[in-house]
């Protein structure tokens, strides 16, 4: 065992060897270990926050036509800082008629939330983390943690506009959590496991071997969609839409604990990033070419680390690039969105792709992937079909109503 | 590692400590002067008229109950997805049947109208 190998049962057998020294009992000294090891984890992750803040506010700029943050440091880097050097000495302002408890409670559950996420996500082969035997589902429940933090926050805030985009992020929550649940039961089936280690070993050292995003790309496109409605993000922001609800549940927070909110919700961006990487996109495999000839040092931790904050960073990105471009949607559309679309297709999805699996098997990789492949486009396509012939039939029934003659072709 | 239980509790004991920590920090640094307009409810300038917590739509409680059937299913789709690799194809088809049955009691809520944003 050595550090390029194993850094972190390295570190820790060291630590361990220097408690042992001190004449610690063996289960203090593990849970000693174990503490130290969460706690180097969190700062961390509480560092990426920092700068997330910085990509978001300049990545924001770009795509209006500004320039973002650029006094303070090279490219404004030190902005994130000063930011938070701000949020410290800020006043906090509780409102008179607010629930203390539930109020104070709720930041901290937002940020927290999100943190105890990061135990299931592997950052590597060997690397401090957790391997869930049920990660799957423990990404579930703590996902919606988070949205009971907006709850508690809208609740207690005692505010009109707080309590409307509290109530329309149970109604989120509850919607988006079903097409959310039956996608990743795909990656689920196809490992075989609910474990994250498992899934990410599956789609490099697996029965096929590939990315799960080229055997079941719609439920990828599924889990993309209802990951976004469950964070909040536009198009699906009604929660804190500000042209209606002033800020939505955290119209009454101030200083840091609204910096709570503001830093848990893009971290929760940033680890739904992550998620899709390890579900979709391999991990923290290389692309697969660790299982090559020579090139079995790429499996290293240091580069399976890097390779994962990479793909979390790109899918973060897309998040972004969806909240910047998209403009938000109505609540009843939002619902019948989920329920007559996404919850329909995502069933159909899975009854395909557990017949399929099953039938496919047998004929080698390439027409595995392909078949899969195949059957994920064709459901898509023969989907948009229905819409469209539905929107179509929609359309001229409005027509009708309103006398107004059919448009001539070429209109 | 003895039990990964262990590590999720310590983990959420202090992934909790770290926020709590922040919050104390900036009530210590923070001014202290509260006074009455300051702490009433805001409402872009307003005054609040009425209870502030206004009554619910009736809508949202049909959704719940139908999210509380498909959560409630997906307890039992999980372990049947993860034996799905060793199980030969009829176990397959019997999710199908289970989910077409489910599927059916979509269908029902939808034609009766529970679907509708009202």
């Amino acid at each position: 065992m050595n550090f390029w190998n194993d850094p972190v049962a390295f570190i820790a057998d060291w630590l361990s060897g220097i408690f042992a020294g001190w004449g610690m009992p063996e289960f203090w000294s593990n849970l000693l270990v174990f503490a130290i090891g969460i706690f180097v984890l969190i700062a961390a992750i509480m560092v990426v926050d920092i700068f997330l803040v910085w990509i978001e506010r300049k990545v924001v700029a770009r795509f209006q036509d500004r320039l973002g943050p650029n006094r303070l440091g090279p490219y404004g880097l030190i902005q994130p800082f000063a930011d938070i050097i701000k949020l410290l000495i800020k006043e906090d302002i509780t409102p008179r008629t607010a629930d203390k408890v539930v109020y104070n409670l709720a930041p901290i559950l937002s940020m927290s939330s999100v943190l105890i996420l990061w135990a299931i996500i592997p950052l590597a082969p060997l690397a401090w983390g957790v391997d869930l035997n049920v990660g799957v589902l423990y990404l579930v429940a703590a996902g919606a943690i988070g949205a009971l933090s907006i709850i508690m926050a809208g609740w207690a805030s005692d505010n009109k506009y707080a309590l409307l985009g509290a109530f329309r992020q149970v109604a989120t929550m509850i919607s988006y959590e079903i097409p959310m649940v039956a996608a990743l039961l795909i990656p689920v089936m196809l490992a075989g496991t609910m474990s994250m280690q498992g899934i990410v070993e599956a789609q490099t050292f697996g029965e096929p071997g590939v990315w799960f995003i080229l055997v079941a790309p719609l439920a990828a496109l599924i889990f993309a969609i209802s990951s976004i409605a469950e964070l909040g993000r536009s198009p699906f922001d009604l929660n804190e839409a500000e042209s209606e609800l002033v800020s939505g549940y955290h119209i009454e927070y101030s200083g840091m604990k609204f910096g709570m909110f503001y830093a848990g919700e893009l971290l929760h961006a940033f680890t739904f990033g992550g998620f899709w990487g390890i579900l979709f996109f391999g991990g923290y495999s290389v692309f697969g070419l660790e299982t090559l000839p020579g090139l079995q040092w790429l499996s290293s931790p240091f580069i399976a680390v890097f390779m994962i904050l990479v793909k979390a960073l790109v899918g973060y990105w897309i998040i972004m690039w969806v909240k910047y471009t998209v403009p938000r949607i109505r609540i009843d559309h939002m619902l019948a969105f989920n329920w007559k679309i996404l919850v329909p297709l995502s069933f159909t999805l899975i009854m395909l792709v557990a017949v399929l699996n099953k039938l496919l098997l047998g004929y080698g990789t390439l027409v595995y992937v392909a078949g899969m492949f195949l059957a994920n486009v064709l459901l898509a396509i023969v989907t948009i079909m229905i819409l469209g012939a539905y929107a179509r039939r929609q359309r001229l029934a409005e027509e009708a109503a309103l006398q107004i003659p059919a448009r001539a072709a070429g209109d | 590692m003895p039990n990964p239980w262990v590590f999720i509790g310590l983990f959420i004991i202090i992934a909790a400590i770290i926020p709590i920590g922040a919050i104390v920090v900036a009530l210590i640094l923070g001014p202290k002067k509260p006074n009455p307009i300051k702490q009433s409810t805001y409402e872009c300038g307003l005054e609040t008229v009425g209870d502030s917590l206004v009554q619910f739509k009736a809508q949202y409680y049909v959704f719940a109950l139908a999210f509380l059937i498909f959560d409630v299913e997906a307890v039992f789709l999980f372990p049947w997805a993860i034996a799905m690799n060793k199980m030969p194809l009829y176990v397959a088809l019997e999710g199908v049947i289970f989910i077409v049955i489910l599927v059916a009691g979509l269908v029902y809520t939808w034609r009766k109208g529970a679907l509708e944003w009202v």
